[in-house]
């Protein structure tokens, strides 16, 4: 046992010891942050100045901060549609998979059948596959039944493209359901889908809201597929595309193009700091996901 | 024409959910009507035809269809052999588009995990952690394209002797008075490791999570007996850290592959692939839209599915055993 002395002096030690560390970590947290704080800052600075001189000068009285910005890429840049877009592409793209996937789950985990091994490895290998490898085929089927350019074609993408991952991680979550629960319901009379709905779905919560966030996130943020299957359409582009072009036709005009960006920030900065926990372990199952 | 929003969002929400609802609950009748043994045959397919069918569609068929496209002309009308392979392997545009992926594949990949690892094993001794972790992580819920804008801001470059407004020549030339103001995303030397360093802005919080949580996983008694046999802390992370994280490395950093190699957004908003910056994936979208070569773009697109073939089998591997164990 040290002395009292003795422990004070190695204390005072590993507070000093421990400086870099903090100095270290706090720097790349600064660095971390400072890219978006910019772009926060700047989204409310009039024009004239966001394209005179830096962000942090904004700091500086006289104060000159505006809401135009938003309001022009609302009303004139098609922002406001566009996030309604996104909305529209997002939420049913994001309801249906999992719909789908928690049934196939419920398969796979609970009933026997033939081939179903094979078939559930087929869903494991799909988990990874480039989606550039379905691009074309996809595009000249959805060409030849005019599901181009508008949203039943898109939620039907990004169902499929989002299946097999739900699949696997429903599975994963449902077939460690106790046996007996299952079991005494079927001897209570109970048919599947009852036992599905009123079961299996409710105590699969904790697996569902991952899975809800993560895929949500994918679909909100998603660029290519939108791009391909929405085309040039500003009706229904959602704001990934309509930002990408405000990026070719403004260039420069940075006041427009920060205001644009961080709405399209704003939901899933909004889903980050409500549901962190819920995120980061979707993301955590996810990390075998492409 | 405008797309009636009302109507969209009332088939969003109403009518999916009481379709897929009026499936179960037919299927099921189908199945109670059925003599015992063809319900239990029947049944299992009702459940998973959905899924099954929409995989066929949109993954099963597009892939192999794809592989066969690669073997035909622009058009998808005649048969060529290996040509569009050769093209991808000796056109001075692909071999730069090749190099550029490996560029991406090395950098993206060590950088994202060393500044995860310090990061996670930072963070780990510190009071603040979850405030330092969600710092990081924040990037992970913006879109590559709200990342495009941040980064094209942050690189934005404007002549020697006028007030820059990007951060990153702002920060250089008050650090250093002689330094030249540089036009990050135009000039060849430094655009593709400018548009890597917007990649491992985004991904390093990933890196960091997932290594984190490996990290909370070491037992803190291993750690406590070889402090108290005076190992220093290095020789602790070399020696024991290390080794014992390597399963969770090698996790992050095949997903971190898998993800580098079909990089996208990021070119397409920054660069658009322009000034030498053109990646697998952006090459190919331009094959299929610009240049309409669809032989071209299906033998790029399977190049990609070969680089990933690997990790597929490994996850099958990885099933299998989890599956023997369970």
């Amino acid at each position: 046992m040290a002395s009292k002395s003795g422990s004070v002096s190695t204390g005072w030690k590993r507070v000093l010891g421990a400086i870099p560390l903090h100095v270290v970590l706090i720097l790349i947290c600064i660095a971390w942050i400072i890219p978006s704080a910019g772009l926060l800052v700047s989204s409310f600075r009039p024009r004239s100045m966001v394209a005179t001189n830096g962000w942090w000068e904004a700091f500086k009285t006289p104060f000159a901060f505006t809401l135009e910005n938003y309001a022009y890429v609302l009303t004139r840049g098609n922002m406001g549609r566009s996030f309604v877009n996104s909305l529209l592409i997002a939420v049913p793209s994001t309801l249906i998979p999992i719909f789908i996937g928690a049934c196939t789950a419920y398969a796979f985990a609970w009933m026997r059948f033939p081939l179903r091994k094979p078939l559930y490895l087929m869903v494991v290998a799909l988990i990874v596959v480039p989606l550039q490898m379905t691009l074309i085929p996809v595009l000249r089927l959805f060409n030849k039944i005019g599901l181009t350019g508008n949203f039943i074609g898109i939620w039907l993408a990004h169902t499929a493209y989002g299946l097999p991952f739900a699949i696997y991680l429903l599975r994963n979550f449902i077939s460690q359901l106790p046996r007996s629960l299952i079991e005494s319901a079927q001897i209570d009379g109970a048919s599947h889908p009852t036992i599905f709905l009123r079961l299996v779905l409710p105590t699969s919560i904790p697996a569902i809201s991952s899975l809800a966030i993560f895929q949500f996130m994918w679909v909100w943020n998603d660029l290519l597929i939108a791009l391909i299957f929405l085309g040039g359409t500003p009706d229904v582009a959602p704001m990934t595309v309509t930002i990408s072009s405000m990026v070719n036709s403004y260039g420069g005009g940075w006041e427009y193009l920060t205001a644009a960006a961080f709405i399209s920030m704003v939901l899933p900065l909004v889903v980050f700091f409500a549901l962190q926990k819920y995120f980061v372990k979707g993301v955590l199952a996810g990390s075998i996901k492409e | 024409m405008h797309t009636n929003y009302i109507l969209v969002a009332v088939v969003a929400l109403a009518v999916i959910p009481i379709f897929l609802w009026a499936y179960l609950m037919i299927t099921e009748r189908i199945a109670a009507h059925a003599s015992r043994k063809a319900a239990g045959i029947l049944r299992p397919w009702f459940w998973i035809l959905p899924a099954v069918s929409l995989l066929i569609i949109f993954l099963v068929y597009p892939v192999v269809n794809t592989v066969v496209l690669s073997f035909m002309d622009a058009r998808s009308e005649n048969f060529v052999g290996l040509q569009n392979y050769l093209y991808i392997f000796s056109d001075s545009g692909m071999l730069v588009v090749l190099k550029n992926n490996l560029l991406w594949l090395v950098f993206f990949t060590l950088v994202c995990l060393m500044l995860g690892l310090l990061i996670a094993v930072l963070s780990d001794r510190v009071k603040y952690e979850s405030v330092a972790k969600a710092c990081i992580f924040l990037p992970m819920a913006i879109s590559f394209v709200a990342a495009g804008v941040i980064w094209r801001f942050m690189y934005e470059f404007r002549p020697a002797g006028t007030p820059q407004i990007g951060t990153v020549n702002a920060i250089l030339t008050a650090l250093f008075p002689n330094f030249e103001p540089k036009a990050w995303l135009f000039n060849r030397s430094t655009n593709n490791i400018a548009l890597i360093v917007v990649g491992i802005w985004m991904w390093t919080g990933f890196a960091m999570v997932i290594l984190s949580a490996g990290l909370k996983g070491i037992s803190e008694d291993v750690l406590e007996a070889a402090r108290i046999d005076g190992a220093g802390e290095i020789a602790i992370f070399f020696k024991i850290i290390l080794p014992l994280m390597m399963p969770t490395i090698t996790v992050v950093a095949t997903t971190l592959i898998i993800n580098v190699l079909k990089v996208f957004d990021i070119v397409y908003v920054m660069t658009n692939g322009n000034l030498g910056t053109e990646v697998i994936a952006n090459r190919m979208y331009k094959e299929m839209f610009n240049f309409r070569n669809y032989g071209r773009a299906s033998a790029i697109a399977t190049l990609l599915l070969l680089a990933i073939i690997p990790v597929m089998i490994m996850n099958l591997k990885r099933f299998n055993a989890e599956e023997k164990n369970g």
